[in-house]
């Protein structure tokens, strides 16, 4: 049960076009999460990744198929998932802590207001906001305001955290020490995280494993690409792992050739239900990124 | 530094336009002496504009000794004709905030209704869009016929003049607020109730009172013409009794009194819009 904590079970999603038909963004996905798990997708704009968030999140629903969670298939919005936004969302008339407490008052209506203040105040100060709980977000930096938004999704312990390119509004520093906090912090409580991303270092460095998205529309899961790198990894040392250039010429590969042509040439043995899994081996020689680089292990 | 030698120095303009202005007002009224020997009788029949060249039209002093008259005793009341200026203010603002009450308290609830459900904002529309531009005071025979009673009319008028910007705004602040706040409300599942208080109030908030401080502006606007027309009490009608007691400094004195109100007015809400506005 628990290799299937989150299983997403043949979900389509079809949006009206403007033309009066239907454009099916995705069709047919299926994969699953594990308690624990830190799992990214990657894929180009308009694969529908967004979507599949969306869809875990309960903020929009499938065509086709389910989403389920824990035994149960998700009908809306849930507090056991919690959301960081690419655009961190933050209520500009509230305070740090109010909005972290707007959080926090809204899982637990029946706390004190000291209770929540308290809470509130622990998770500002486990992302490094501690002094800033009176600022209003217009006063804080981009980095600061996605730290809010990280405290306010974790305040209130979901049991997944879903996360929409929550760092690729900020500058290149500020993301990797934030990088650096979630995976530190998702680590300690054994978070179990959705994230997306389109940035291939940032899923090679947080993720357990890589969904990949061939482009939309009618987009697929081409194969989930499980992370050879050790679950301790240190920013500065993975690049000196011998998979590390595996895994990562693989990913590129696909996000630059495959993801255009992998509906054209699906193999025969391909199966919706269970996309192939690929651990990518470190080679002998520098560079040949193709799919052969990953050895099927599923 | 700068900012203060600014301020001083608008002040100063400011003041040395008030002066010429009233010395030219008091050099074009004031009388060039006796036009031509008469009658004593007969200039006393011909008044002083006959006789000393005198224009009727005060002069800046005489509206000033008025403006201090009234200030010396703003509340007296001998008869329905004879009332302090104090008074018919008392009973203008009176007829505003009543009426500007009950504006908001139809406004603020139907334009919730209207920005959260498309249906209804296009059902309603045609209605808002013809009776927007009606102007206030053509309801009133309306309202006098049906209500039977000229202060409530006045009311009614204004009820029905600051209604439409306060439907508008509030609506239009309430559909637009952002979608990613409202998605934050449904993802740690906030009740509608709470919803509304908590996420669509504040965010529409600045939208909102922008449209009440539209709607203060035009109920101080129409009052006096309201007044005017159904007589009684009030600043309007105060106007224009004076209009006919040709008492032109008390008209006068009555202009500046009813722009000091509106102004006053007009920064109350500009204060309350300081109060929810947020930056982002």
């Amino acid at each position: 049960m628990s290799a299937r904590f989150i299983s997403i079970e043949g979900i389509t999603r079809r949006f009206q076009a403007p033309d009066g038909g239907q454009t099916t963004v995705f069709e047919d996905i299926w994969f699953a999460i594990a308690r624990g798990e830190f799992v990214c997708m990657i894929g180009h704009s308009g694969c529908g990744k967004t979507t599949v968030l969306n869809i875990l999140s309960g903020l929009d629903l499938p065509d086709d198929g389910a989403a389920i969670v824990d035994g149960k298939a998700i009908e809306g919005p849930s507090l056991d998932r919690a959301v960081i936004f690419q655009s961190h969302a933050l209520l500009p008339w509230r305070t740090v802590l109010g909005n972290v407490a707007y959080a926090i008052s809204s899982r637990w209506p029946k706390w004190s207001r000291s209770q929540v203040e308290e809470q509130a105040k622990r998770f500002i100060e486990k992302v490094g906001l501690k002094g800033a709980e009176a600022k209003k977000p217009a006063q804080l930096s981009g980095g600061m305001k996605q730290r809010v938004g990280i405290a306010r999704a974790l305040s209130i312990e979901p049991k997944i955290l879903l996360m929409d390119e929550p760092f690729s509004a900020l500058d290149a520093l500020t993301r990797g020490t934030l990088q650096d906090e979630v995976r530190r912090i998702c680590l300690e409580t054994g978070q179990t995280v959705f994230m997306i991303t389109h940035d291939v270092d940032e899923a090679i460095y947080l993720a357990d494993k890589i969904v990949l998205m061939t482009n939309g529309p009618e987009a697929m899961v081409a194969e989930i690409v499980e992370n050879p790198l050790p679950k301790e990894r240190d920013r500065n040392q993975i690049h000196r792992h011998p998979a590390f250039y595996a895994i990562r010429n693989h990913l590129i590969d696909f996000l630059v050739s495959r993801s255009k042509t992998f509906k054209s040439e699906i193999p025969a043995d391909y199966d919706r239900r269970k996309p192939p899994v690929i651990l990518p081996q470190s080679q002998p020689q520098p560079l040949p990124p193709s799919h052969e680089a990953g050895r099927k292990v599923a | 530094m700068r900012q203060t030698s600014l301020r001083l120095r608008a002040g100063i303009v400011s003041l040395s336009i008030l002066l010429v202005f009233g010395l030219a007002w008091h050099i074009g009224v004031s009388g060039s002496g006796p036009a031509q020997q008469m009658d004593p009788e007969y200039a006393k029949l011909m008044g002083q504009t006959a006789v000393q060249g005198k224009s009727a039209m005060p002069g800046p002093l005489d509206v000033l000794a008025k403006i201090w008259s009234h200030l010396k005793e703003p509340f007296y009341d001998r008869g329905p004709n004879d009332k302090g200026i104090g008074i018919q203010l008392a009973y203008s603002i009176g007829r505003v905030l009543l009426g500007y009450g009950l504006a908001m308290l139809v406004a603020l609830p139907l334009g919730f209704l209207i920005g959260m459900s498309p249906l209804m904002a296009r059902a309603l529309d045609p209605f808002i869009q013809i009776m927007k531009p009606v102007s206030p005071l053509a309801w009133m025979p309306l309202a006098l016929y049906t209500i039977k009673d000229s202060s409530i009319s006045s009311i009614f008028v204004i009820f029905i003049c600051s209604l439409w910007p306060m439907l508008i705004n509030t609506a239009f602040g309430v559909s637009s607020v952002r979608k990613e706040w409202l998605n934050v409300a449904r993802t740690l599942e906030v009740g509608p109730i709470r919803r509304a208080f908590t996420v669509i109030l504040p965010a529409a908030a600045p939208t909102i009172v922008t449209g009440m401080r539209i709607s203060i502006g035009i109920a101080w606007l129409v009052i006096v013409a309201a007044e005017m027309l159904v007589g009684g009490t009030g600043i309007g009608y105060f106007v224009w009794n004076e209009w006919n007691n040709l008492s032109i400094t008390n008209v006068i004195t009555s202009i500046l009194v009813i722009g000091l109100v509106g102004m006053i007015l007009d920064q109350a809400l500009a204060r309350v819009a300081r109060a929810v506005s947020f930056p982002e």
